[in-house]
This record gives C-alpha cells, sequence and structure tokens, in this order.
C-alpha cells in the first residue's frame, strides 16, 4: 500500500471524504482487473450473479452474535465479579483491574489527567495495556467487541433501518469531522476547567456503571441519545461524536487484525456499506474504488463484521496483517 | 464559473446549488449537535460550581477539586469496602457523577477493612496512596450538631437497637468476630448511660465523655471530639437519637463555616 494511500485512509478518519485512488497510487494489478471487470462478460457474469442473490437472499449472522456475545460476556465479567465476589475484573469500563492488573481506559485516562495535572503510575500502566490489547484486535475492535453502549446503540440502529425503509424516519448525517472537533474541544475544556467534563456525557461510563452498581438517573442521558439515533442520526453517537472511538482508531492504526477485501470477488453491489457503521472505509467496494486487487480496511474500521456477513461472495474476511501474504 | 446567461446550463446549477445548500445544512446541524453535545457536558459544571453537594468523601480523597479531577469514576473503592459504605453520585451532582461518597448515617466507614482498602483499589490516587493507616485519614470532623438530643448529655442510657430493627447498617465489633462486620439490627444495647460514640469509635482517643461542671453534673456527660478524629461517621451512623445528635462535618462545610 502506498503511503499516501495509507495517508489517505488516516484522514478518512479525521473526517475527510472518501476518493478514488488516482492512477500513480492505483497498483497496476488493481487497474488491470478492473479493466478485466468492465468487459462485456465479465459484467453479464456478475449482473447474473446479483440476480440470483437477489432470488436467494443469503443472510448470515454470524460475526454479529459471536460479537454480541463478546460485548455480553466482557460486560458480565465486571458485574458478577462485583455482584458475586468473584473479583475477575474490578471496576468499570473506565478503569478495573483484571485479575489484579490494571487497565484503563486511554481517553478517560488522559482526561483525568489533564484535569488533575499530574501522572500517575497505575494509570499509565493501565493505559499501555489496554493500548496494546486494543493495538493487537485492531483499536476501534474495542467498540464493536466490548463497549456496552455499541450494542444498545446496534439495537437502536436495527429499529432505525426498520422505520427508515417504511420512509417513518429519516438519517440526518452529521460531518465526520465533528467526532475530531469534539475530541479536542472536550481535552481543552478538561485542561482549562480541571474537571473530567466529559464523564458527564459518556454514556459509555454510564451504561458500564449503570450495569455493575444499579441503574442511575444518568440513564435518562442514555435512553435521549438511543431515542435521537432511532428518530433522527443513524448512530450519531459512535459516528460522529466518540472521543473514545477515535482514540481506539487511533491506536488501531496499524493493528495486526484487520478486515481484508478482495477485489476479485466482489461484485460491487454495496450490501457491506449498507451495514457498516463507518460506510466511508468500504468506498473501496465501488467500482473503480480499489486501490489494489487486495486491501485492508482503513483504521476507522471497527472490525464488527457485518459487512464480511453481508457480502454474499465472500470478498472480505478477517485477517493477520501480513499474515496472508506469509502462508 | 457557469455561464449565467445560457439559460440551458440553469438546470444543472440549480442541482449543484441545491447539494450545496444539503451540505450547508448538514454542517450547520454538526455545529448544532457538537454545541448541544459540549452544552450538556457543561450542565455537569453547575451544581459543582454552586456547592450543592457537601459529600463526605473515602478515605483519603484529595481536596475536593483535585478529588473529581482525578477520580476516573470506576467504583473499584465502592467493590472492596466489607461494609458497602461506598456509594456513587447521580447525575444531579454533576461532575460528581460516578464519584464515590459516603452517607455516614446509613453507613459509615468502620474501617473493617483495616488498611484502607479503598485507597488501595483507587487506580488514579484521587484517594491518595500516601494513607497506609486508618489514623493518617482525614474525612471530616464529628461535631455534636444536636446537644439537646444527646442521651450522655441527658444523663441517659440507651436500650433496644440503633436506628431501629429495619436499619441495614454493618458494622465491626471486635468482641463478637474480629473479621465479619455484623448488622448493627443484630446488636441490641442495654446501656445505663449512653456512650455509643465514644464505644463504637474505631479511632482511639478521637471521642471521650467528659463530665459536665454544672448542675447535678454526676449524671450527664458531652461527647468531646479531639483532633484525632478522622471523620469516618461511625458516631453518626450509631447514634440512637433521631436525627443524629453528632455528625460529620467535611472539608466543604468547615469551609463554609469558617
Amino acid at each position: 500500500m502506498s503511503m499516501k494511500w495509507y495517508a489517505h485512509k488516516l484522514a478518512m478518519m479525521f473526517g475527510a471524504k472518501p476518493r478514488r485512488p488516482d492512477k500513480a497510487e492505483e497498483t497496476d494489478a488493481a487497474r488491470d482487473m478492473k479493466k478485466f471487470q468492465k468487459t462485456p462478460e465479465q459484467s453479464a457474469i456478475r449482473r447474473e450473479i446479483i440476480a440470483k442473490e437477489h432470488e436467494y437472499p443469503l443472510v448470515s449472522n454470524k460475526w454479529k452474535y459471536i460479537r454480541w456475545t463478546s460485548i455480553i460476556l466482557i460486560n458480565l465479567m465486571f458485574v458478577v465479579s462485583f455482584s458475586w465476589d468473584v473479583q475477575l475484573v474490578e471496576g468499570a469500563m473506565t478503569a478495573s483491574r483484571f485479575l489484579g492488573f490494571h487497565m484503563a481506559d486511554p481517553t478517560s485516562a488522559l482526561m483525568v489527567t489533564l484535569a488533575y495535572k499530574d501522572l500517575m503510575l497505575n494509570l499509565i500502566i493501565g493505559t499501555v495495556t489496554v493500548a496494546i490489547l486494543w493495538w493487537f484486535f485492531g483499536g476501534r475492535a474495542f467498540c464493536s467487541w466490548a463497549c456496552p453502549y455499541h450494542l444498545l446503540a446496534e439495537w437502536a440502529e436495527s429499529i432505525h433501518v426498520f422505520l427508515a425503509n417504511r420512509g417513518w424516519v429519516k438519517d440526518h448525517p452529521f460531518h465526520r469531522g465533528l467526532r475530531v472537533v469534539l475530541w479536542v474541544v472536550f481535552m481543552v475544556l478538561t485542561f482549562l476547567i480541571g474537571l473530567t467534563v466529559y464523564e458527564y456525557v459518556n454514556p459509555i461510563g454510564i451504561v458500564s456503571r449503570a450495569l455493575i452498581y444499579g441503574p442511575t438517573v444518568a440513564l435518562v442521558w442514555v435512553i435521549f441519545l438511543l431515542g435521537f439515533e432511532i428518530f433522527f442520526t443513524r448512530r450519531a453517537w459512535c459516528r460522529y461524536i466518540c472521543p473514545m472511538g477515535l482514540t481506539y482508531g487511533l491506536i488501531g492504526t496499524a493493528a495486526p487484525v484487520q478486515i481484508k477485501y478482495d477485489l476479485s470477488k466482489c461484485v460491487h453491489e454495496g450490501e457491506c456499506r449498507a451495514v457498516c457503521l463507518v460506510p466511508h472505509v468500504l468506498e473501496i467496494t465501488k467500482m473503480g474504488y480499489a486501490q489494489d486487487t487486495t486491501e485492508y480496511i482503513a483504521p476507522d474500521c471497527t472490525r464488527c463484521g457485518l459487512c464480511i456477513d453481508a457480502c454474499p461472495q465472500g470478498a472480505l474476511s478477517y485477517t493477520f496483517r501480513g499474515l496472508d501474504k506469509v502462508i | 464559473m457557469t455561464d449565467e446567461t445560457a439559460p440551458a446550463k440553469k438546470p444543472k446549477k440549480k442541482r449543484l446549488t441545491r447539494l450545496q445548500l444539503e451540505r450547508r445544512r448538514m454542517i450547520m446541524r454538526s455545529l448544532g449537535a457538537g454545541a448541544a453535545v459540549v452544552t450538556a457536558s457543561l450542565v455537569g459544571w453547575y451544581p459543582v460550581l454552586n456547592r450543592m453537594f457537601d459529600r463526605l468523601r473515602p478515605p483519603g480523597a484529595l481536596v475536593e477539586d483535585k478529588f473529581l479531577a482525578a477520580c476516573i469514576k470506576c467504583g473499584q473503592c465502592v467493590q472492596v469496602c466489607p461494609v458497602q459504605a461506598i456509594k456513587l453520585g447521580d447525575s444531579d451532582e454533576g461532575y460528581g457523577l460516578g464519584v464515590p461518597y459516603i452517607d455516614a448515617r446509613s453507613q459509615a466507614c468502620d474501617f473493617s477493612c483495616d488498611a484502607v482498602q479503598c485507597v488501595l483499589a483507587c487506580p488514579t490516587g484521587a484517594l491518595s496512596h500516601d494513607i497506609a493507616a486508618k489514623e493518617e485519614v482525614t474525612m471530616g470532623i464529628a461535631r455534636l450538631a444536636r446537644p439537646d438530643r444527646c442521651l450522655a448529655m441527658k444523663g441517659e442510657g440507651f436500650k433496644g437497637v440503633v436506628q431501629g430493627p429495619d436499619f441495614e447498617g454493618m458494622l465491626r465489633y471486635e468482641e463478637i468476630d474480629r473479621w465479619e462486620p455484623i448488622k448493627v439490627a443484630d446488636h441490641p444495647y442495654d446501656l445505663e448511660l449512653c456512650d455509643l460514640c465514644v464505644r463504637e469509635c474505631p479511632i482511639e482517643g478521637a471521642i471521650s465523655l467528659v463530665a459536665m461542671s454544672e448542675g447535678d453534673g454526676e449524671h450527664r456527660f458531652v461527647p468531646t471530639i479531639t483532633d484525632k478524629c478522622v471523620g469516618c461517621g461511625t458516631c453518626e451512623m450509631m447514634c440512637p437519637t433521631e436525627p443524629a445528635a453528632i455528625v460529620i462535618d467535611t472539608e466543604m462545610s468547615l469551609g463554609e463555616t469558617s
């Protein structure tokens, strides 16, 4: 992958618009493949495949259910650790001890450090541990594999999609750069005010604590957010607002666990983009948008696997960066 | 630039304008959403600025503003407390949301854990790790707020269970079980002179009953608090009058009175 194309994928995480690779970025193999796919015979074959797919729609929920199990199990570990006193993971999503080892959410830890204006060793240890863990699994993999709010938002999203398909609600998207602006604004406010401003509206902390220590009035805010996502903006928090998601995205810029796109298998239907939380990362699946014949999805990808389940052609798959070339 | 005189170009130009309008609307919407989220987050500043909540913080807590800043709102202190004295604040406390406090009257910190477990559990140092023993704690200080209600000052005894049979509070009675705190409701008293605040105080020399000199002084005593008091609130929890005659002044309430 060329540096420039990788830089573009990073820029997309900060809100840049997805674009086609230019002539210099596109590999020869990709150019040949695209040319081959555009031949009349190939176009006809593709149309036939798509027609057949629509006749016998193949729906898989494999990764979705594995992932939901992961979110539930991780959060259940927190819950039973306290309620049954098994001391597996003590604490909440913002900071915890896993079998005695410190874990700290990097964003929460950074905010506490900016507010308190002092470095705390336990927090540094916890943050580095969590950063390495989620760097391996792909940064924003935290979002789709561990975050308790993600699961609630995913259910809210399915209600939104159900209503939108009937024309009862409409998605009002925001600019993706908003998340970067808010990240900076919250960090600056935290530093200036000297209090953890963001934690007051952090649905991840609120949901996690409510699960572990019992429900609070703060859940009203979470319910409001979910309602907003159902009726106004699809996945508003995760897509355009959450500073924690951006931090995890940064952590996972060069992660081993990746989702790989195979241009030769793709029939460019766009099923993957329809289900994706961050569809800009899947623009490469549009006809003519791929840079190489096989490509890793951009760092903003949460590795949720919905696109893998959605693709009837198996053009998307989980992989370890570089390992596919070794084997 | 599009040629404005050419009518053929007009529909195309109009379509572009609509796209631009759509984009402008999207930008405005985004700014609105961003402003709304930041405003919502700043709402939490109000109760803190106005000091609307006077909370007794767990042992080792930094001064209030530093404490709110350094606390990562994880509740690990809640989990280790053997008597579950520590609770977490809700939204009405603003930035105190998820921050631990102790409601001494319903469950005081009785140091059942001996070595300030909450301090050891705190991952950030919001509960300062400088504290290693219960005697070093400075949560607040006890004060005889309602002397007219104090049984010792009336020279009266106490018979029965503190705060009634339905009271959920726990206390460690060293003479019963050195390691397991039991329900206060399961431990009835029969005292000729009520000295519960002194009797159950976990800190040696923090409080004592001093005989009153005036009147028929022999039978009447004043609970007197020394500077050894750490403000754990056990006396407030164990005071048999309703409301408690003795209460804990926090750093905040002391700051306001002086």
